[in-house]
């Protein structure tokens, strides 16, 4: 989704890094090929992305500088509008202000907005990871039952991290677009909390 | 000693004999240094890279070997616990993780591609870049 815009940027001092928080790499392959990118595509199945940036759901992306700082934190992107009916969130905003910022014509966030805007991982954020990491292992054992226990606490530690909620039901061989999902949302949404939690600027299509 | 348990720190699984009673996990002291190098003594929990203080070393190591509750609790690392199982997963630390975010620099690591070939984010230092997390699912 995003090879199109790495083109049209790439001899501009640009990459993309893709990081497939899946179980396998297998069940990323398929759409990988299809996307045939030229920029490096990772497979993440421990959710190291996610522990380390605090990623709580996909698609989520970060602006890093030339310094190795990230100058947008955790925001809501897609490549394309290929979800857009579902997602409710159109790819121009993020597109144009990405584009905007590779070509120096205007600057990312401020180091004083970024700090503003990090959302940062509490204790009961981590210790979710850690119910995760520990069932991830123990499904790879082929001790699924004790790894759905894990993944059930992680999600009642952190019921707003959907890496874990959503991410562990292809490990259950559950339907992660299908009616435990969609149940799961709607409830989620009855409660008040939306799912995907873009950027003011970015949610407005005024990011710069 | 009459168990073993695995205990899984960062990615990586090591068995370790270990005693158990109840909820209450003791690991092999020698087992614990020859598998994820950290020992007690002189009132510190030392691995190659770094020591931290033990507020309690009686909680921690006794002769039945080292608690891993406090062993982790001690690091300062999230733990996930199945005692039936006999499996532990050593997670981040919360104060760890927020202290590095907070302080604005991308957090490097090393993923493979689906050839396997691994890249580190800091090999692209002197771009600008996108990262995006995105799953299948």
């Amino acid at each position: 989704m995003w090879q199109v815009l790495y083109e049209e940027l790439k001899g501009r001092g640009f990459v993309i890094i893709a990081v497939a928080l899946d179980k396998s790499a297998d069940d990323a392959r398929p759409w990988i090929e299809a996307a045939r990118p030229t920029y490096p595509a990772l497979i993440d199945t421990g959710h190291v992305l996610a522990d380390l940036y605090n990623v709580v759901n996909v698609p989520t992306i970060f602006w890093i500088d030339e310094r190795g700082r990230i100058v947008r934190p955790n925001d809501v992107a897609f490549g394309a509008d290929t979800f857009k009916s579902i997602t409710g969130l159109s790819a121009a905003p993020h597109r144009d202000a990405l584009r905007a910022w590779v070509r120096g014509e205007a600057p990312a966030l401020s180091a004083e907005e970024v700090r503003r805007l990090q959302p940062l991982p509490t204790e009961a954020d981590q210790q979710a990871r850690a119910e995760f990491g520990l069932g991830q292992w123990l499904w790879t054992q082929g001790r699924v039952a004790a790894a759905e226990r894990h993944f059930a606490r992680g999600g009642e530690l952190a019921p707003h991290d959907f890496t874990i909620r959503r991410g562990t039901m292809p490990m259950l061989g559950v339907d992660s677009m299908g009616p435990q999902f969609r149940e799961m949302r709607q409830a989620w949404a009855a409660a008040g909390h939306p799912y995907y939690r873009p950027l003011p600027d970015t949610a407005s299509g005024s990011a710069r | 000693m009459s168990d073993r348990f695995t205990l899984v720190d960062a990615e990586r699984a090591v068995e370790v004999p270990a005693r158990v009673a109840g909820d209450r996990v003791r690991l092999d002291a020698a087992a614990l240094k020859d598998t994820l190098g950290w020992e007690v003594h002189d009132g510190l929990l030392c691995s190659d890279a770094m020591c931290v203080p033990v507020a309690d070393a009686a909680a921690l190591v006794d002769e039945a070997g080292v608690d891993l509750e406090v062993f982790a609790r001690t690091l300062d690392r999230a733990l996930a616990v199945d005692v039936p199982e006999r499996a532990a997963f050593l997670g981040g630390s919360a104060r760890e993780r927020a202290q590095a975010l907070a302080s604005q620099h991308a957090p490097d690591f090393t993923l493979p591609d689906l050839e396997g070939r691994p890249h580190a984010l800091s090999q692209y230092r002197g771009s600008k870049i996108l990262l995006v997390a995105w799953a299948s699912w």
